[in-house]
């Protein structure tokens, strides 16, 4: 939703970003989690006595990426910071993590709401550590105080994350959501994460605060924290909005706080003040050196990165699709690669963008396999095009055959033939059913001799009766209008 | 003194003796071990004896001499490590209860390179808890004496590193230097200590004080003896991030060459005000000693050194604040057996598991970061020792090497700084500026005040100077042919 009338919505995200790398951001130790507790970690990653940082060169270059991608100046010196609080899942009870000089600074981001584009800036893309993982248990909320105990498991602790910090552009939940949409798909593209947000790999912070419309100043913020689905981003910032508007509007105030979304009652609720909240107390970290990107790095990664999301689609789009159709297809990577195989072997773009977003999605849904496993390749969808352009196939045959090649695959020119589906063009049988309808519908025929063109139609169906759905409609229109001519 | 004893051969002695077979390292150990057993009493300069794990290693020691495997001039050399400075299985409690009875699962770098040279590790020695201090009477397990005068402290935070190779219940030892407390208790116990280049020795497994600062360095009877300790542990360590990749100083070479032609520096705001008369007068006379030996002399002055102190004690604790953290008693040490809430336990563990010193620095390190007082502290203190470098590196354009007193007086009673940190942070005054530099540093033996307590000359030398620094202190040690030693160190004639 955007506010309510008369209010504004000021609203910036912070995205965390857990690199899937090999192993963690600081010591030896596997990144990817294994599932026993404790299992993957040293005397860095457990912070005991003695035990000292030494940064991961792949992290750095995942974040070198993400940052390029997002249209960041690349800092050539950045520091590392100590940001300090105490909480058992923090070994060290401060974390790596960056301050002043950031890996990234500088960026924005397109993000189109509705088929419109519109533009996020990127305040900086900085690299920290990820805490180890606390299991609150016998509580109510998932919060340590109502917990009988926590147990505490360090296999994430250290595990690289890259955190992506907006400027505060973003005015409405829809507009949160396709952000948060956008740069998952960038992640995705550029294959430094799984950016699996149900599983905490991407997760979401949510500054927002509103101001009536047309004053500049801006209104007291909150964070709000446990975003874990676009879904649940969206409809997190929508509440904190509406609540924000009812407390200004009962002539309350708000309060600078962090709030955490509680999925299942749809609400936040209030975590710690402003006065609660912790003094990091951040300096620079005396274990690590300045980080060192050259020029020749930065323009490495320039050269080796992927598409993105944004010329995908204006390539798409430059195809002849419309904006839905482009989104459906820029979200689904295996259609993606389909459709561009096709447009460039010379299909037409509007057929085969309307056959995959269509028909083949909602297949492999009714039949419930992922869109991985269909057997469907861009051959077929070229030889497809190819006969519906040549009147060999109805729409709706060619949508079969689809169906068919997905579940099947094969060359739509053998279905078609073994399912009986080829349209008749041949104009010697088309012109004795023509002749036999005309004979059959004197009125008719009459109207349209004598200008009134509406009948046509109820002519071409009778036809197209005749033929068993299987004649080319293009030609019996031709002869039917030959044939009526005054 | 029993010069009969083996324990009280330099290091280059007993190397020569187990190559020829004069004696095994099985009796090197059981030497020091003796002596051990006769001034511990006195001075507890051990926390933690490892005798079995000594045996192995001199046991090992001479296999493989029998064997013709030869790892180096370590190989079967009985040592002692400060006990900051972790040993697998071996118990490391940085002298602090929060971490009693600790073994922890890995070796510090310096411990493994110790061991791959093939020494003999006899155990962990005492120091001021965390090595916050300057008289080893903040540990946590009771004080060390010094072996001149057990009534007098011996410097810390390093004592029973020094204490130990002072009295000879180890050849050489090491221990690690943040502010001075390498050099301060070599002075105070009248053994050659030594703090390098920071960045030249890892710090991978050294329980951080001050990461900027901390630096680990041997103690040895001699100059030669320090150039061998230092040799067998420098070098880059991937497991270090601060630590300098490129070529090791060639030590041992320089030993001989004299000063003739050098220029060196006497730094004249640590010859003033502050410094002990009888200090300056053994300092002076040295002065004059290398003048004549073919030194140029000139006074230098590093007007910021005056600022260094005040720098270094937020600095210095503000590291401390986030590097003592981790010790919250949820993963590993003490943690307090009180019920209550999760910060309960993590405020009650560190509460009743540091000791006062370490408490005091930790709250002025925490006061020196918090938002608003930052830059007034913190930052400031930044800047002075931006100034302190830029002094120093002025400084060196200009001389070869720098010199002072290593502390500004000789070693002091026990209790009598004890419940003044103000006065006990001043011991430092003469050493801090090398630790705010990252330059090395080396204290010298030169002499014995009328108490009998010794004296302490510092050598300063700029960043990977440490050949040069060698060969000043390997002069040093000629001209001021100190051969006293402890009576303590031969008190064994009467043992039984």
């Amino acid at each position: 939703m955007t506010a309510p009338k008369g209010w504004e919505a000021v609203i910036g995200i912070e995205t965390h970003v857990e690199l899937s790398t090999e192993s963690k951001m600081f010591c030896g130790c596997p990144a990817t989690i294994p599932d026993d507790p404790n299992t993957a970690c040293c005397p860095v990653c457990l912070a005991l006595p003695g035990a000292l940082p030494v940064p991961n060169q792949k992290a750095i270059d995942g974040i070198v990426t993400i940052g390029t991608a997002l249209g960041c100046t690349i800092n050539e010196s950045s520091l590392f910071y100590r940001k300090n609080y105490f909480y058992p899942d923090l070994p060290k009870n401060y974390q790596i993590s960056q301050y002043t000089f950031p890996v990234c600074e500088f960026g924005s981001l397109e993000v189109p709401v509705d088929g419109e584009p519109t533009t996020v800036g990127i305040t900086r893309v900085h690299m920290e550590e990820d805490t180890g993982k606390s299991s609150h248990v016998g509580d109510g909320g998932g919060r340590i105080h109502d917990a009988e105990y926590t147990l505490l498991d360090f296999n994430r602790a250290g595990v690289p994350l890259v955190e992506v910090v907006t400027e505060p552009d973003i005015r409405s939940a829809e507009q949160a959501r396709a952000y948060g949409a956008e740069l998952q798909r960038i992640v995705l593209a550029l294959g430094v994460s799984d950016a699996r947000l149900e599983a905490g790999s991407m997760r979401f912070d949510a500054n927002v605060s509103v101001r009536r419309v047309g004053t500049v100043e801006l209104g007291t913020r909150t964070e709000t924290k446990n975003v874990n689905s676009l879904r649940s981003l969206q409809r997190a910032i929508a509440f904190e909005i509406d609540r924000q508007v009812k407390v200004i509007e009962d002539g309350g105030t708000i309060v600078q706080e962090t709030r955490h979304w509680n999925e299942d009652k749809g609400v936040t609720t209030s975590m710690r003040t402003k006065e609660e909240s912790e003094d990091y107390r951040y300096f620079q970290d005396p274990d690590l050196l300045p980080l060192a990107v050259s020029a020749e790095w930065q323009e490495r990664v320039r050269a080796s990165l992927p598409e993105l999301p944004a010329s995908v689609r204006a390539r798409f789009a430059d195809a002849g699709l419309d904006a839905n159709t482009v989104e459906i297809l820029v979200d689904s990577p295996e259609l993606a690669v389909l459709f561009t195989e096709a447009v460039a072997a010379g299909a037409d773009g509007r057929n085969v963008g309307n056959w995959l977003t269509g028909e083949v999605i909602a297949h492999a849904r009714r039949e419930d396999y992922p869109l991985s496993e269909s057997k469907l390749t861009s051959r077929h969808l070229v030889e497809l095009a190819q006969m519906v352009d040549e009147g060999k196939l109805s729409s709706s045959a060619a949508r079969e055959v689809l169906t068919s090649a997905m579940d099947e695959g094969g060359s739509p020119a053998d279905i078609a033939s073994a399912k009986d589906l080829l349209q008749v063009s041949d104009s010697g049988a088309l012109e004795t059913a023509v002749d036999i309808v005309i004979a059959d519908n004197p009125d008719a025929v009459a109207k349209v001799v004598g200008g009134d063109m509406k009948p046509i139609g109820f002519l071409m169906g009778q036809v197209m009766r005749h033929m068993a759905g299987k004649a080319d409609p293009k030609v019996v229109q031709q002869i039917l209008r030959d044939k009526t001519k005054g | 003194m029993n010069v009969s004893d083996l324990a009280d051969l330099s290091i280059a002695d007993a190397a020569a003796g187990l190559r020829s077979g004069d004696f095994t390292s099985v009796e090197l150990l059981e030497a020091v071990t003796r002596r051990a057993s006769v001034t511990e009493a006195q001075l507890h300069s051990y926390l933690t004896l490892d005798a079995e794990g000594a045996r192995r290693a001199a046991g090992a020691a001479d296999a493989a001499f029998a064997a013709g495997e030869d790892r180096g001039p370590l190989q079967g050399i009985p040592l002692a490590l400060k006990d900051n400075m972790c040993t697998i299985g071996v118990e490391t409690t940085a002298a602090s209860q929060i971490l009693a009875g600790w073994k922890p699962p890995y070796d510090a770098t310096v411990v493994k390179r110790l061991r791959a040279g093939g020494a003999v590790l006899t155990g962990k020695t005492n120091l001021d808890e965390f090595a916050m201090g300057s008289s080893t009477e903040n540990s946590a397990f009771g004080e060390t004496r010094n072996p001149w005068n057990p009534r007098y402290v011996p410097g810390g935070s390093s004592g029973g590193s020094a204490a130990t190779v002072a009295v000879g219940s180890a050849f050489g030892s090491f221990g690690s230097d943040t502010g001075g407390s390498i050099r301060q208790p070599a002075a105070l116990c009248g053994v050659v200590g030594m703090k390098p280049t920071y960045g030249l020795v890892s710090r991978y497994g050294l329980i951080a004080f001050a990461s900027s600062l901390d630096q680990i360095g041997p103690f040895s009877r001699s100059v030669a003896d320090s150039a061998t300790l230092l040799d067998a542990i420098a070098g880059w360590d991937r497991f270090d991030s601060t630590s300098i990749e490129g070529e090791v100083p060639n030590l041992a070479g320089s030993l001989d060459k004299g000063v003739s032609g050098l220029r060196i520096g006497v730094v004249t705001e640590l010859m003033g005000e502050g410094i002990d008369p009888q200090v300056k007068a053994a300092v002076s006379s040295m002065i004059a000693s290398l003048e004549g030996a073919g030194a140029e002399i000139v006074d230098i002055s590093l007007p910021s050194t005056e600022y260094a102190l005040s720098a270094y004690y937020l600095i210095a604790p503000a590291e401390c604040s986030a590097n003592l953290a981790r010790f919250d008693g949820v993963r590993y040490g003490h943690r307090s057996s009180s019920e209550g809430t999760t910060e309960d336990m993590m405020s009650l563990t560190r509460a009743e598991g540091f000791g006062p010193e370490v408490i005091r620095r930790i709250l002025l390190g925490t006061y020196a970061l918090s938002a608003g007082y930052y830059d007034a502290f913190y930052g400031q203190a930044q800047r002075v020792r931006t100034l302190v470098r830029n002094d120093f590196a002025s400084a060196y354009g200009d001389v070869d090497v720098l010199v002072s007193p290593t502390s500004p007086t000789t070693a002091f009673p026990v209790g009598e700084r004890a419940a003044d940190p103000i006065a006990m942070y001043y011991s430092d005054v003469c050493t801090i500026p090398s630790n705010l530099s990252g330059d090395p540093a080396i204290s010298v033996p030169v002499g014995l005040d009328d108490k009998g307590l010794p004296i302490g000359f510092q050598i300063m030398a700029p960043a990977l100077g440490e050949e040069m620094m060698y060969q000043v202190a390997g002069a040093v040690e000629q001209l001021a042919a100190f051969t006293a030693r402890p009576e303590l160190a031969s008190s064994e004639v009467v043992a039984p």
